[in-house]
C-alpha cells in the first residue's frame, strides 16, 4: 500500500501552492493530483504554478494526473476538461461527463467525487480504460474489502480516503459568497481568505462542519489511522492524503512510518502535527461519519 | 401538454394522483432500491403490478425509482427491481448507478431507461455520454441549472429533459451528497433516506424546543412555535469569521421548499418535456391537491392563459417557496 496525494480543495494563493508542491516532492508519497477540483473561478489565479509543480514532481520520481472539475456546467468548463486530455499526463475524472471526452480504450483515473458503490460501477468503468478508482469516502470497510476484490480481478488500484476534511457535498451554490452577503457570479473570492475552509458550527458550539466555496466538507479530520491492517487485507492499493495547511509533509512522513509497520504510532503524531484538529472514522466503521470510538481516540 | 410526473409513496396515492389528472406516478419498491426508503413507504410486488394496470387502464403512466446506488455484494436486489418492475408493466425505469444503467441495457434492452436526478447529469457532456452508454432516453435534471442553462443543454442533446417543480429542495448537487451520513451513518446514495427520522431527537430546554440529527443541534425554535424537520442542509448554525465576528443562521439554505410554478412556461420554452413534482412520503390528500393544481396550470399553458398564481401556497405548510437555482441570483 502507497500513498496518493489529492488535488488541494481550497483557495490557495500561487505562492502557497509553489511552496507546497516543492515540499511534495521531498515527502514519501508514490502519487499527487493536481488541479482544481473546486471552484473554475479560482483556476486563473494558480495555473501557471502547474507546469512547474508536475515538472518538479516527476523528477522526485512521483507519477503525477490532472484532475477534473467536480461539478461541470458551463462550457468553458467542459472545453477546460477536453483540454486536460491533451496535457499528456493522466487524468483523475470527477465528474462522469469527463469520460464524453476520453475515446475508448483511453486509460484513465477515477477519483473520490465518482459514484463506484458496487461491483458492476467498478467493471464498467474498468472495461471503459479506468486503471485506478479511488472510492467515495462515504463507504463502510465491507463494501471497500468487496471492491478492492473486484478490482485486483480487473487490474484497477483501488484507492481510501485516509487523511483530510472529507467532501460530503457539492452544490451550485457558493456557501462561501452567500455567508458575505455576495452572489456566486459577485463572490470576490472571499473563499481565498480561509486557506483550510470556514468552519460551520452547532449553535451550542460543536464544531460539524466545513465551507469551501461551493464544496462543503466535514470539520473532522476523516483518517484511516485506525484501519491500515483491514485495507491491507482487502489489497487496498493506496491512500489518499487530502493536503491541509500546516506540515504536510510531516503528515506524509507519519504516515509512511505507519505503513511499513509503526501503526500505533500514527494517530498521536497527527495529533502532535495538527493542533487543532478532531480526527474520525465512522465511515469506513459503518457509523456515522464524524464518529470516532473513544477508546482509541488519542 | 407537458407531461406532469407525480409521486406516489403508497397505493392508494397511485390512485388519488391518477384520478386527479397525473399524466404519469412514479413510485417504488419497499426496499432499499429506491431514493425514499421510508418506513410504510413504497410498493410490494403485487402492488406495482396492481397500481400499474390501474393507471394504464385510465391512461396513465408509471415510472419506477431504482435510484440508490447498488450496494457493494448486493447488486441482485436492484437487479431483481429492474427484473420485478419490467414483468409489472412499467413505462419506465429511473436509474443513477452506472453498473445498474449498464446492467438494465444488457438485459432489460425494451425497457426505456430515464436517468435519475441522483445521478446528476448536469451538462450535455454528461447526457450525451449516458444516452449513448446505455441508451437513456429522458433525463432527471440536477437542480443546480438556471433556466438559460436548460436551455442551452435542450440545445445540444436528443434526449427528453424533465425537472422539478414542486416540493423539497436539495440545495446540493443530487446523488454526491454524504452530509445525511456523516451525521447519521444512513445516506440517500447507500440508504435511500437523508436527515432520516430514526435519528431526530426533539428537546426542550425551558424557553426553547431543539431538533437534533445524529446528536448534532439542527435548529432551535420558541417553545410553542413550529418547528421544521431538521433537515441537514436547513439548518441554522453559526460560522465564525476567524476576526471575532460570526455569521449566524441558515447558513447552505432556509426551510423553504421548492415551487417553480411561475417558471413554467419559460421551462417549456427551454424544451423540458415533463415536470416532476417531489413528495412520495406525502399523504394521498396532499398528492391529490397538489396534482389537480398543476394539471390546471399546465392546461392554461397549452390554452395560452396565464399561471395561475398562489395555486399552492397553503400546500408549502406555512413554509417560504424558492425557484431555487432556476433563477440564476439564488447561487
Amino acid at each position: 500500500m502507497d500513498l496518493t496525494v489529492g488535488p488541494i480543495a481550497f483557495f490557495w494563493d500561487a505562492a502557497r501552492v509553489r511552496e507546497f508542491y516543492a515540499g511534495l516532492a521531498k515527502a514519501p508519497v508514490a502519487r499527487v493530483v493536481i488541479g482544481e477540483w473546486v471552484c473554475p473561478k479560482r483556476l486563473p489565479f494558480w495555473q501557471n504554478e502547474i507546469p512547474d509543480a508536475v515538472e518538479t514532481l516527476i523528477a522526485a520520481g512521483k507519477e503525477v494526473a490532472l484532475s477534473t472539475l467536480a461539478l461541470i456546467t458551463l462550457v468553458r468548463e467542459r472545453r477546460q476538461t477536453a483540454d486536460l486530455l491533451g496535457m499528456g499526463l493522466p487524468v483523475e475524472v470527477n465528474d462522469l461527463s469527463a469520460l464524453q471526452h476520453i475515446p475508448a480504450g483511453t486509460p484513465f483515473q477515477v477519483g473520490p467525487m465518482v459514484n463506484v458503490y458496487n461491483e458492476g460501477t467498478l467493471q464498467w468503468l474498468a472495461k471503459r480504460g479506468a486503471t485506478r478508482i479511488a472510492l467515495p469516502p462515504e463507504l463502510p470497510l465491507s463494501s471497500v474489502a468487496t471492491l478492492a476484490g473486484a478490482g485486483r480481478e480487473m487490474g484497477v488500484a483501488v484507492e481510501v480516503w485516509g487523511h483530510g476534511r472529507v467532501p460530503l457535498a457539492i452544490s451550485g451554490r457558493c456557501y462561501h459568497a452567500r455567508m458575505n452577503g455576495r452572489s456566486k457570479d459577485n463572490c470576490q473570492f472571499v473563499c481565498g481568505d480561509d486557506p483550510d475552509g470556514r468552519d460551520v458550527d452547532t449553535l451550542d458550539g460543536r464544531r460539524f462542519l466545513t465551507v469551501n466555496g461551493v464544496q462543503t466538507l466535514g470539520r473532522t479530520i476523516t483518517s484511516a489511522a485506525r484501519q491500515i491492517d483491514e485495507l491491507k487485507a482487502a489489497g487496498v492499493a493506496s491512500i489518499r492524503l487530502s493536503p491541509h495547511v500546516g506540515d504536510f509533509v510531516g503528515v506524509a512522513r507519519a504516515w509512511s512510518e505507519a505503513l511499513a509497520g509503526d501503526q500505533a504510532a500514527l494517530l498521536p503524531a497527527l495529533d502532535r502535527l495538527m493542533l487543532d484538529a478532531i480526527f474520525s472514522d465512522g465511515f469506513l466503521a459503518g457509523h456515522a461519519g464524524a464518529s470516532m470510538d473513544e477508546v482509541a481516540a488519542g | 401538454m407537458m407531461e406532469l410526473v407525480c409521486p406516489a409513496g403508497t397505493p392508494a396515492a397511485l390512485r388519488a394522483a391518477v384520478e386527479a389528472g397525473a399524466h404519469t406516478v412514479y413510485c417504488g419498491f419497499a426496499d432499499e432500491s429506491n431514493a425514499r426508503n421510508f418506513p410504510g413507504l413504497n410498493f410490494s410486488r403485487a402492488e406495482m403490478a396492481a397500481g400499474v394496470a390501474f393507471a394504464h387502464a385510465r391512461g396513465a403512466h408509471v415510472y419506477v425509482a431504482i435510484n440508490t446506488f447498488p450496494r457493494a455484494g448486493a447488486q441482485d436486489i436492484w437487479h431483481r427491481a429492474i427484473a420485478d418492475a419490467e414483468t409489472a408493466g412499467a413505462n419506465a425505469v429511473i436509474l443513477a448507478d452506472l453498473g445498474l444503467l449498464a446492467f438494465a441495457a444488457a438485459h432489460h434492452p425494451n425497457l426505456r431507461r430515464h436517468l435519475s436526478v441522483q445521478a446528476a447529469a448536469a451538462n450535455p457532456d454528461a447526457i450525451n455520454f449516458y444516452a449513448s452508454a446505455f441508451g437513456v432516453r429522458r433525463v432527471v435534471l440536477p437542480r443546480v441549472l438556471s433556466v438559460q442553462e436548460i436551455t442551452a443543454i435542450n440545445r445540444e442533446i436528443d434526449v427528453e429533459t424533465e425537472v422539478f417543480v414542486f416540493g423539497g429542495l436539495c440545495v446540493m448537487a443530487e446523488g454526491r451528497c454524504s452530509l445525511s451520513s456523516y451525521a447519521t451513518g444512513l445516506s440517500p446514495n447507500m440508504n435511500g433516506v437523508c436527515s432520516p427520522a430514526s435519528h431526530v431527537q426533539y428537546s426542550d430546554d425551558g424557553a426553547e424546543q431543539e431538533a437534533r440529527l445524529g446528536g448534532f443541534l439542527i435548529h432551535k425554535t420558541p417553545k410553542g412555535g413550529v418547528s421544521p424537520y431538521p433537515t441537514l442542509c436547513k439548518g441554522h448554525f453559526v460560522s465564525p469569521d476567524g476576526k471575532g465576528g460570526a455569521v449566524d443562521g441558515h447558513i447552505f439554505e432556509d426551510p423553504v421548499s421548492l415551487d417553480a410554478t411561475e417558471l413554467i412556461p419559460q421551462l417549456q420554452k427551454a424544451g423540458v418535456v415533463a415536470l416532476k413534482i417531489e413528495g412520495r412520503q406525502r399523504s394521498r390528500a396532499y398528492v391529490a391537491q397538489v396534482v389537480r393544481g398543476f394539471r390546471a396550470a399546465v392546461e392554461a399553458l397549452e390554452a395560452d392563459q396565464p399561471m395561475p398564481a398562489g395555486l399552492l401556497r397553503q400546500l408549502t405548510e406555512g413554509q417560504a417557496a424558492t425557484t431555487g437555482a432556476y433563477r440564476k441570483t439564488w447561487r
